[in-house]
């Protein structure tokens, strides 16, 4: 499959449809769609590297005076906590992206 | 049963395994050769990830190093799982939409050059030769200690396995048997590391034991005892802003690595693509929250057998005799006092352990059956084999894809393409049987280019590739070249020609942060003074950022399937 094939593919499939919707609208709601996930991803990105290079890096001889359970927090945070949040981010980006999906896609 | 005979039947029922599902999974079109028809279900592909993702080195070497570097061993922890958060909302999804087969087929089409898709080729080819010789050597090694097999004839046995299932099956062989070898990787990882927590502390979950007993604090009291920092003290072997690079080096890294990567390629959808990264990330997380459990467990209970007792009281411990046969544990009455002690200093210390002793003797110190210990054996082989097939196809997909059908012959019909595919997994696996054979004194050493590498070539032009439609063939190949040679240098300098670490202390590791960041300024730069990329690359762009099926509704693409 190359790349002509690929693109004229998809273009025939929904050209009827394409047609019946404004260019400027769809353009306006493609924007939109754009922006709103580069949000959800700048937003998720700022509590990554906050968990992970604060939290459990820059921060830990700070956090290492608290306890958490029955360890220091910095270094709970560094081998238990960072990566508990990480698969937790990359679930909320898919279920977030799945609404914005539905909300943007042409009705 | 003996551990032998028991490790043997292990080892041939999970090859009989691989084998069958390599023949139930051939394929004849270069589409099912290359990204497996892109009809892996998302919690299939996340397994596969996980067990394409996590080496030798994770399963056997992990968990001992965080032994030895306690706190500092974080690093790899969060190096080698954060980079999946960046990949999932940064990278798979986009390149799922691009749809194409290769990471270099997306530069090459991205930046519309010829040379762009040459650079990136050798950037892959390179980057999967280095990782992929130390699998071959893993597997060699795992048949030598359990079945004391020749570790020649356990690389050689390791690559007709792996040649039989990725050349007739390609990406599909692949996939399925990499599902399989997760499956076992992970049974023989947890049975082990539950039962030393609940030996230990009386708790079986290892991630619970390790926060709420008070064993990281008897740790941290034995350490001290000994003259040693405490297990939870920061930046005892690195500075902290070394940590900071090396761990934002090894996650970049991994985001970049191509054989992670082209699992993104073969599932159904986009949507796919973001949910498959979940459930990698999952599969992998259950693995990496162990580990540091069962590092700091098994070396209180190393220093807590062996410390201060004397040569007779070692010698009855089964399991201390036979690993200090293998030459994995030492002891030494150095100073003649009739007991043994450990100590932080080498010349010194009377007890003497290899780090990969901390996972291979867990299930023999927790008094397990044999068959625990044949299940470590074959979870071992599992993660290299795994490892290594992944890397293959990239290596063959590569020239037979990126230089065979896109530059050399366009031409080429479906089944000549398969065709070359087929020769060069079988020429992939020839090299790096040669390596695992006759491994370069340099392996440890390199590991580092794999990361560094990656993390200053592949990220930056594929995040801008997406992220920046200003992004141009002229600014993509500075950006890469530029960034390649300054990691390059950087490390060979240090690690060969005693160059001192002249950027602020950084250690080779993680000097491919500085230069994924030059690679993004250099990129920048370039692509804002020559003419912006042509029309239809700009309309590509838009196309990938645009909603999966625009227009239909989700219920017509079976949703339930996806995930």
């Amino acid at each position: 499959m190359n790349s002509v094939s690929f693109m004229s593919g998809s273009v025939e499939r929904y050209s009827s449809r394409e047609q019946e919707e404004d260019k400027e609208v769809k353009a306006q709601r493609l924007r939109a769609y754009w922006r709103a996930n580069t949000t959800l991803i700048r937003n998720l990105l700022i509590v990554w590297g906050f968990v992970s290079l604060g939290c459990s890096i820059l921060f830990v001889p700070l956090l290492n005076n608290i306890r958490f359970g029955s360890v220091p927090l910095g270094f709970w945070m560094a081998q238990q906590g960072s990566i508990f949040t990480f698969v937790i981010l990359v679930f909320i980006y898919a279920i977030k992206m799945d609404k914005l999906d539905r909300r943007y896609r042409r009705k | 049963m003996s551990v032998e005979a028991w490790t043997t039947t292990f080892v041939i029922i999970s090859f009989m395994l691989y084998l069958y599902i390599g023949w139930r999974s051939r394929v004849k079109d270069s589409k099912g050769f290359f990204v497996a028809d892109q009809g892996v279900p998302s919690i299939a592909n996340g397994a596969a990830t996980a067990a394409d993702w996590m080496s030798a080195a994770s399963f056997i070497s992990m968990a001992g190093i965080i032994s030895f570097l306690g706190y500092d061993g974080s690093m790899y922890l969060m190096g080698w799982t954060g980079g999946f958060v960046l990949l999932a909302l940064l990278l798979a999804p986009y390149l799922r939409k691009f749809g194409k087969y290769t990471v270099p087929d997306f530069v090459g089409d991205r930046y519309y050059s010829v040379w762009a898709r040459l650079v990136a080729v050798v950037a892959a080819i390179f980057v999967s030769l280095t990782y992929v010789a130390g699998q071959m050597r893993g597997v060699g090694i795992v048949f030598s200690r359990f079945l004391q097999v020749d570790i020649n004839t356990g690389v050689i046995i390791g690559m007709v396995i792996v040649a039989f299932f990725a050349v007739l099956g390609g990406m599909k062989g692949i996939t399925w048997t990499q599902v399989a070898q997760y499956t076992i990787l992970i049974f023989a990882y947890l049975i082990p590391a539950i039962a030393i927590a609940l030996i230990l502390t009386g708790n079986p979950i290892p991630q619970v034991a390790f926060g709420f007993s008070d064993m990281v604090d008897k740790l941290n009291q034995v350490q001290l005892d000994l003259g040693f920092a405490e297990y939870t003290q920061p930046f005892v072997n690195k500075s902290m802003l070394d940590v900071l690079f090396i761990t934002i080096a090894l996650m970049v890294g991994t985001a970049g690595l191509p054989h992670v990567i082209v699992r993104f390629y073969t599932v159904r959808s986009t949507r796919a693509a973001r949910y498959s990264a979940g459930w990698a990330l999952l599969f992998i997380a259950i693995l990496y929250t162990t580990a540091p459990a069962v590092s700091s467990f098994a070396r209180y209970n190393l220093i807590d057998s062996l410390h201060n007792k004397t040569v007779a009281q070692v010698q009855q411990l089964d399991w201390a005799t036979k690993w200090s046969n293998t030459g994995l544990l030492g002891f030494e009455d150095k100073n003649g006092d009739g007991r043994i002690a450990l100590t932080p200093e080498e010349e010194t210390s009377e007890i003497t352990i290899d780090r990969d002793i901390i996972v291979l003797s867990t299930p023999e110190v927790a008094k397990l059956a044999p068959w625990v210990i044949a299940l470590v054996a074959a979870g071992g082989l599992a993660a290299a084999l795994s490892t290594a097939s992944g890397l293959l196809l990239v290596i063959s997909s590569s020239i037979a894809h990126d230089v065979y059908y896109r530059i050399i012959n366009p031409q080429a019909s479906e089944s000549q393409r398969v065709m070359v595919g087929r020769v060069m997994v079988g020429f992939a696996v020839a090299i790096a049987g040669y390596f695992g054979v006759h491994p370069p004194g340099f392996v440890a050493e390199v590991v580092a280019f794999a990361f560094g590498l990656a993390a200053a070539s592949f990220f930056p032009v594929i995040i801008l590739g997406i992220f920046d439609k200003r992004t141009n063939r002229e600014g993509a190949i500075a950006g890469m070249i530029v960034g390649l040679a300054f990691t390059a240098f950087y490390i060979i300098g240090v690690k060969f020609y005693g160059m001192p670490t002249w950027f602020l202390g950084i250690s080779p590791e993680g000097i491919g942060t500085l230069g994924m960041v030059i690679n993004f300024i250099v990129t920048y730069i370039v692509s804002r003074l020559t003419p912006p990329p042509p029309l239809d690359v700009q309309e590509m762009v838009e196309h990938l950022r645009s909603p999966e099926l625009d227009g239909a509704p989700l219920s017509d693409l079976g949703e339930e399937q996806l995930d």
